[in-house]
């Protein structure tokens, strides 16, 4: 049963579109920071809808969607429920996105609080008890870490949808990264605290380059030890309150990190 | 200045300011000098231009999972140990472009990446760290397949070895009769003393160098203090390891329940292999434009604590930490062996102290043989 | 110290003759074989490369697409045409996923061949039994050609063969010529339709409805670990010597050349030691979980 296969017809350029929901727009920034290949990407794609550069606004279904922010009030509830009808190929970008950004910070208290103490007319505020990623709603064929996301490894996602191969980015520690490009740990150095050896790569290791312990911005690494490290930022002598608030950074509400900062938020109780 | 040439073999005394006159002969010749010098928190290899980049006077103190420069009360020049970097930055770059790979006409092209290799004096070799070059000479360049590129570096590379005095805490060279004195296969090999430096002539090119020092044949006090300092060096090691039957010992304890307990502090962070001199795993990443059109390979340092690591179609071989750890230790310590001949570990003690949480191989080892 | 120091291989230093340089092959044919899986024959572009080219049964080649990356693919065709190189390939990861929308004219970049081969001179004179599962026959297939190749240099031969169900099976179309030249095929498969007229049950199971001498059998087996250990348990249980019980392993063999480390299996790499082993060597490790 020899068989020759038959050409297929040379498809028409992709539709990209890129929406945002509770975010501080630094992910869209990041694509509009690839300079040179963002000419290459809108030579290679059709910009559809992406408020952040241009003006025209093309209606779906798109063939890849970039969804950045979290999702926190019912409207934006309902939105992301027809972008994924419209998209073939969903992708979350960035912190908020993934794992609800820094602005989960709120699903640990109770927000009713937080607007009368906040808000003047607290009746005009239509909000959700929390701030979770997009996947808590509707499936999500990607998920693009980092706060902000890395523009390399968001070209890297768009050329893979363009080739036609999984995207390529690491699962393992951000020290990986770091110990490449020969930065001395700066917790063995200096004491200092790092999310590095719990965080999944991506960044670039920058933080640790700067004399700074990681903020774990890229959320867990594959099967974070965070127990281990918590409890050694103990012996450097952390508190037990402060190891959870490290934890529950920019992607402190990601699984992994969620339940450490819990952990030793009890052990602090 | 001398006319004579020392022979090889020879030991001969220097001031210590000569270092510089080694250092300017180096440079005639059209090396890169690579050497120790003070880098954020630490001391670290980079290019260094003469000996004012030296971090003299200073040292480090080291322990797991710490790492501390301080002053020394002396001006020492190399009165410190090994610290987060090793030589296999510069034999065996993290990050290495392979080659090109351009479509066209319905094929590709595949060009090499193909550049001058640089000319690199390596100045204070420490001998746990000449063994571990030796290790990855026979890693890269003693099997059926070589690697063209660290064998171009290597084959160029200048070694200045430095003996060591001092031992750190979390050094066990000893342990492992890699230190403290280099063994054979450097150029030139420097014990510093007080005032002096005692220099052995290991090699042609380090008679060369040496033809453009002040030197003098080193005295019977220089040479007898040089002895002195290595046999109390060898009695002032931080830490030891018994290595009788080791991989015999870690063959029959693949299931011991050690390997669960390192699992628990074991971030799989993979900072032991990346600090590891000897490590030589390595991943190639296809590096492509938009459209798949011109694509590089590039090579970089991988680590056998990545889940991904022993990924295959329908899950990961080494799934959980224990295991991953397990393969480290086993390899280093014992599968190694039965590889390339000898011990992957050469008792740098790097994995001890740049661990994050502080897990220490020689503890390992200890409890393994059950004599915690 | 190693000889690359003499200066008389300093010449080299320049010749970068890189070791995991591709080379373009266009596929000539592509037969579908089984759901998701197919055998693409490739020639290589440059005909020195061509002619230079020579493979033994069990090796595999590094297959490579531009923007996609490499993956091992066990060469599945006869040795003894080695200007086509056959590979029975199942559409998994990124770059198997990506042949499969290849069409014939389309260009792989090769390396290879790497590994060591099936003990083909070991098995002259001794009955061979060859026990596999699924795409599994697909490095053994080059074995069955060699036999054929001097057919009366070998004993009795035995073809044990499972899949999950009779459409899964590869190659079931020369098994009639393979019988003739007296190669006892048994097939079984986990489920069948009551047409079905072969075994129904776990590949293992056919050791029960043959009689192997083991003073002169030669074991081979590659397939899923787990079917490989029960493989492994029948035929020391039919006091086969675990020296002539042979097995290809898979793991993930990313430079095929012994240098990056991610397929080590105890003291050996499996690109470059295996993939085939004599089960001797590898036993203590090979049920050592998660090793």
């Amino acid at each position: 049963m020899s068989t020759q296969k038959t050409k297929r017809a040379e498809p028409s350029k992709p539709k990209l579109a890129v929406f945002k929901f509770a975010s501080c727009d630094g992910c869209q920034l990041s694509l509009l920071d690839a300079e040179e290949a963002l000419l290459d990407v809108a030579g290679a794609v059709e910009i559809a809808y992406f408020v952040e550069a241009r003006d025209r606004r093309l209606s779906g279904p798109y063939d890849v969607t970039l969804v950045e922010g979290s999702i926190s009030t019912p409207e934006q509830a309902r939105e992301i429920r027809e972008i994924r009808r419209q998209s073939k190929y969903l992708i979350a970008i960035g912190a908020c996105a993934t794992a609800g950004g820094i602005q989960a910070l709120r699903n640990w208290r109770d927000v009713d609080e937080f607007i009368n103490i906040v808000y003047a007319h607290p009746q005009y505020i239509d909000t959700l008890a929390t701030s979770v990623p997009i996947s808590d709603y509707v499936q999500v064929d990607f998920e693009l870490r980092g706060c902000p996301i890395n523009k390399h490894q968001l070209l890297e996602v768009i050329t893979s949808l363009l080739i036609g191969r999984q995207p390529r980015t690491p699962t393992h520690s951000v020290c990986i990264e770091c110990k490449r490009r020969a930065t001395p740990c700066i917790m063995v150095t200096q004491g200092t605290a790092c999310l590095g050896p719990v965080t999944q790569a991506g960044c670039g290791a920058i933080c640790p380059a700067y004399n700074r312990g990681c903020y774990g911005c890229y959320g867990p690494m594959e099967a974070p030890n965070t127990e281990s490290l918590g409890l050694h930022l103990q012996t450097l002598g952390m508190g037990a309150d402060e190891i959870s608030r490290l934890y529950r950074g920019f992607s402190g509400y990601a699984e992994a990190f969620r339940l450490a900062s819990d952990r030793f938020e009890e052990v602090t109780a | 200045m001398t006319e004579l040439t020392p022979d090889i073999g020879a030991y001969v005394s220097i001031d210590k300011e000569a270092l510089e006159s080694i250092f300017r002969g180096l440079k005639q010749e059209g090396y890169t000098l690579i050497g120790p010098t003070l880098g954020e928190g630490a001391i670290v290899y980079d290019e260094i231009d003469g000996m004012d980049d030296l971090p003299i006077g200073w040292t480090d103190r080291q322990e797991a999972a710490t790492y501390r420069l301080h002053r020394r009360d002396d001006q020492a020049v190399f009165g410190y140990v090994v610290g987060p970097h090793s030589w296999k930055r510069f034999l065996f770059p993290p990050v290495q472009k392979l080659m090109t790979i351009r479509k066209q006409n319905g094929s590709f092209s595949v060009e090499p990446h193909v550049e001058e290799p640089p000319r690199y004096a390596f100045i204070g070799v420490r001998g746990c760290e000449l063994q571990a070059i030796h290790i990855q000479d026979r890693v890269f360049l003693g099997g059926p397949y070589q690697d063209p590129d660290y064998k171009a570096r290597r084959q160029l590379a200048f070694v200045l070895a430095v003996n060591c005095t001092e031992p750190g805490a979390t050094c066990f060279c000893a342990s492992m009769d890699t230190g403290p004195k280099a063994g054979p296969g450097f150029d030139l090999g420097l014990t510093e003393l007080d005032d002096v430096f005692v220099i052995e002539v290991g090699s042609e090119m380090g008679r060369r160098i040496m033809s453009g020092v002040r030197w003098r044949p080193a005295g019977a006090f220089e040479l007898q203090t040089m002895r002195e300092r290595l046999t109390q060096a060898e009695k002032s090691m931080g830490r030891h390891m018994d290595i009788s039957d080791l991989p015999a010992l870690l063959y029959q304890n693949l299931e011991h329940p050690r390997w669960d307990q390192v699992a628990e502090r074991c971030l799989s962070c993979a900072n032991c292999t990346m600090v590891c001199p000897t490590c030589f795993c390595s991943d190639v990443q296809e590096v492509s434009d938009l459209l798949g059109e011109t694509n590089e390979r590039v090579r970089v340092w991988d680590s056998c604590f990545s889940l991904q690591f022993s990924h295959v179609h329908g899950g990961n071989i080494r799934p959980h930490v224990r295991s991953r750890y397990r393969q480290w230790m086993t390899h280093k310590l014992a599968s190694w062996v039965d590889q390339f001949g000898t011990l992957g570990c050469v008792g740098c003690g790097r994995c001890i102290t740049w661990c994050p949480v502080g897990i220490d191989i020689t503890e390992e080892i200890t409890a393994i043989r059950g004599e915690v | 110290m190693l000889d690359f120091m003499n200066p008389s291989t300093l010449s080299e230093t320049m010749s970068r003759t890189y070791p995991m340089l591709m080379h373009p092959a266009r596929i000539t044919r592509i037969r579908e074989e089984a759901y998701a899986i197919a055998t693409y024959e490739l020639a290589f572009e440059d005909e020195s490369v061509r002619l230079s080219y020579h493979f033994q049964p069990g090796q595999f080649n590094m297959l490579y697409l531009p923007g996609i990356g490499e993956a091992p693919i066990s060469l599945s065709s006869d040795p003894a045409q080695p200007g086509v190189m056959g590979h029975t390939i199942r559409y998994a990861g990124n770059v198997t996923q990506a042949i499969g929308r290849l069409q014939v004219g389309d260009v792989i970049g090769v390396r290879g061949p790497y590994g060591q081969p099936w003990p083909i001179d070991q098995l002259r004179g001794q009955d061979v039994c060859i026990v596999t599962g699924g795409i599994g026959l697909a490095p053994l297939r080059p074995v069955i050609y060699a036999i054929l190749q001097q057919r009366q240099d070998f004993g009795r031969v035995f073809l044990l063969y499972g899949a999950r169900t009779p459409a899964d099976m590869l190659y079931t179309d020369e098994f009639e010529a393979w019988e003739k030249r007296d190669i006892r095929v048994l097939q079984t498969v986990d489920r069948a339709a009551p047409t079905w007229k072969g075994h129904v049950g776990v590949v293992p199971m056919l050791f029960y409805h043959i009689r192997l001498d083991p003073r002169k059998t030669v074991v081979l087996t590659c397939g899923p670990e787990i079917m490989m250990h029960f493989v492994i348990y029948e035929a020391l249980a039919r006091r086969i010597p675990k020296e002539r019980i042979f097995v290809s392993l898979e793991r993930n063999m990313k430079c095929g050349i012994g240098l990056c480390g991610h397929c080590q299996l105890g003291p050996t790499f499996v690109c470059k030691d295996g993939p085939v082993y004599p089960y001797a060597a590898i036993e203590p490790f090979f049920a050592v979980e998660d090793f």
